[in-house]
């Protein structure tokens, strides 16, 4: 088993976890980002649509144009090194990480880490959803997109957020039949614009439907949907049935935290941000210290939002290396917090923005019963955040003034690293 | 609860609000941004050589048309991402109108080809010949198909398809 050592380990290279990486890079921080794909971007790489979202950031421009910027500054940044095909399988109290690359387990010990895993799908039950044919979205973008094969000739989409309207576009553009798209809500849950989009194209948005069942006899042959009485169960009488051979799941995602609470930061369920998401402060940092986060595992958001908060994690992580001075710091933070806080501004992220406020007031809440347990050491709670950073427990507090010492040392490496990694990360959202 | 939350086609109220009154629609080719929910968005505005898409003061604001200063280009109907602007020229002919449209599949279809028009929700309302075919610029630019329709249906037609309906 190798051993690789390094200041700061990222899990995930989507949008968050890449500007992560780039911005800690600029400060000297020698990074390693790791990511079980094989390609750069997350995300992003299936992303064939146009984005919203700022005309000077990234708007109009593709999500896969954005991936593959972004891939190729992190191709040429040498304080980056990429460890791709390599999925994080464990990360353990002693800070060590367990890594799973093409050539076998490896161990990665930082001290520091950055979580930026993304989000996973989620399943629906009804009779047949074991049957062939059935897919995610995700997978049905990634079949698409990414390996140029159509999922089938006939789909019924689950769900009409923004992942559903945009998948039912893509699937047409493939040349695939789109039955309809059905939403259990009384009205559609993506923008209008893009639901526009598909119903000029003679897509049917069925709101107050569901699927009732899914059936064929080694793949889905068909599925029957029905509408929806207040109390959210099926009219009898209403049924219809759709000759398809996909039914594909747009029904929403939920953050991909199983590291975090492996690594004991504290959790807490806000359906506002997708589900159980880690407790974060303006810093990204979790209450395990030394742990950031950033992106759709903090709270299900955007690319635009996931690449300024990785930003402002991995400022975060070479700040609590030492790395930043005090007036590059309050600079770039005040720079990223303005950035995040425009992208916010808007009625879209109402949801967004409660989400965060209610898990900031548990944070508080969090960090009061730390303060007294601590003056209590008998009292304290088993699952108590931990009080020293990732790795090296003994070295220095995450969150405590860099030493002069390392400060010295971080100019040294500063230094060293001009010229080749300047201001990239500014760059890298700039379309 | 207009029917555009609840079947994504926008109301006759709606389109109402984003058609210009008719002396202007007499006077020559405009756009119509039938975009009508504050999303965080702005490429429409900056896309505008002609300064006829009005500043926005924030990223969600609804877009508005300066209809006096539109040219007709369609810059914006390429650059729009919700595939939400069109341009209407309602004095192309004596019974035809001319109206471009965003277009993101292949083949492109090519000049002088007949199709079927079709309105919001799909449906075929007419016959219609394409006109003009300006490609999408590259990397992300969004074609744009100018096809000509019966004048009546000039608020009508808002699609249209190559093949026959089946
Ligand atoms: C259909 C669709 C349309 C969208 N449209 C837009 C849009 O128009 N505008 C916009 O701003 N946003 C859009 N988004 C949202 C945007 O794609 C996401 O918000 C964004 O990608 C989140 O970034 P992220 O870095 O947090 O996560 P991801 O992009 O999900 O990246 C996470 C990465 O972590 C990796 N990973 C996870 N677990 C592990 C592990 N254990 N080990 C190693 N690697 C791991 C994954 O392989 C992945 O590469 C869209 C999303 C979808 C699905
Ligand atoms: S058609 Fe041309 S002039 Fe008119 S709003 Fe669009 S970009 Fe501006
Ligand atoms: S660019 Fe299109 S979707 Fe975006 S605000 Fe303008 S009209 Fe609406």
């Amino acid at each position: 088993m190798a051993v690789r050592t390094t200041e700061l380990v990222i899990i995930g290279a989507g949008p968050a976890g890449i500007c992560a990486a780039l911005e800690a890079a600029s400060h000297g921080v020698k990074t390693t980002l790791v990511d079980r794909g094989e390609e750069l971007g997350g995300q992003l790489i299936k992303q064939t649509h146009k984005f919203f979202g700022w005309h000077k950031k990234s708007a109009g421009t593709r999500g896969v144009l954005i991936a593959k910027k972004l891939a190729e500054e992190v191709l040429n940044n040498e304080n980056i090194t990429l460890l791709n095909s390599t999925e994080a399988l464990g990360y353990y109290d002693d800070g060590t990480l367990l890594v799973e690359t093409p050539r076998g387990i490896d161990r990665v010990l930082g001290d520091r880490l950055i979580v930026a895993t993304g989000a996973s799908e989620r399943m629906l039950l009804f009779p047949g959803n074991d049957l062939p044919g059935v897919y995610g979205a995700g997978a049905v973008q990634t079949l698409m997109n990414v390996h140029g094969v159509r999922p089938g000739d006939s789909v019924l989409m689950i769900g009409s957020g923004n992942i559903g309207l945009i998948v039912s576009y893509q699937l047409l553009q493939a040349g695939v039949r789109v039955a309809a798209v059905v939403e259990a809500m009384p009205t559609i849950g993506g923008y209008a614009v893009h639901a526009s989009k598909i119903r000029r194209l003679g897509v049917p948005i069925m709101t107050r439907h569901t699927i009732k069942e899914a059936y064929g006899k080694e793949q889905v042959e068909g599925a029957v949907i029905w509408e929806l009485d207040e109390n959210w169960n099926g009219i009898p009488g209403t049924e219809k049935d759709l000759e398809v051979d996909v039914v594909c799941l747009a029904i929403g995602l939920t953050p991909l935290a199983e590291l975090l609470w492996q690594c004991g930061a504290e959790m807490a369920y806000i359906p506002e941000l997708g589900g159980f998401v880690p407790l974060y402060d303006e810093t990204m940092e979790t209450t395990r210290k030394g742990v950031f986060v950033a992106g759709d595992v903090a709270g299900i958001e955007e690319a635009s939002t996931a690449m300024a908060a990785g930003r402002m994690a991995g400022l975060s992580a070479a700040r609590s290396l030492g790395k930043v001075s005090d007036l590059d710091y309050s600079r770039l933070r005040n720079e990223i917090a303005g950035e995040l806080e425009g992208l916010r501004s808007g009625p879209a992220s109402a949801k967004i923005l409660s989400g965060i406020a209610k898990m900031r007031a548990m944070l508080q809440s969090v960090k009061e019963a730390a303060a007294v347990s601590e003056a209590e050491p008998a009292n304290q709670p088993a699952n108590q955040p931990a009080d020293q950073p990732a790795n090296r427990p003994a070295k220095q507090a995450a969150s405590e003034p860099a030493k002069e010492g390392d400060l010295a040392e971080a100019g040294a490496r500063d230094s060293e690293a001009q010229g080749n990694n300047g201001s990239k990360s500014e760059e890298a959202v700039g379309a | 609860m207009s029917t555009l939350v609840t079947t994504g086609v926008p109301s006759a109220q709606d389109i109402a609000g984003v058609t210009p009154p008719e002396e202007r629609r007499a006077r020559g080719p405009y756009a119509t941004i039938e975009c009508f929910q504050p999303i965080p968005c702005d490429p429409c505005h900056h896309s505008c050589r002609f300064g006829a898409i009005q500043e926005f003061e924030d990223i969600n604001d609804i877009p508005k048309m300066d209809w006096s200063k539109c040219t007709g280009c369609a810059l914006c109907v390429a650059a729009c991402p919700g595939l939400a602007i069109f341009v209407v020229d309602e004095t192309y002919s004596e019974t035809e109108c001319l109206i471009a449209m965003p277009y993101e599949f292949v083949p492109l279809p090519e000049k002088g080809q007949p199709v079927k028009l079709t309105d919001r929700a799909g449906i075929v309302v007419a016959d219609g010949i394409v006109q003009r075919v300006v490609a999408g610029r590259k990397p992300a630019g969004t074609p744009v198909v100018w096809v000509s329709a019966p004048k009546r249906l000039a608020t009508v037609v808002r699609g249209f398809i190559l093949r026959k309906e089946g």
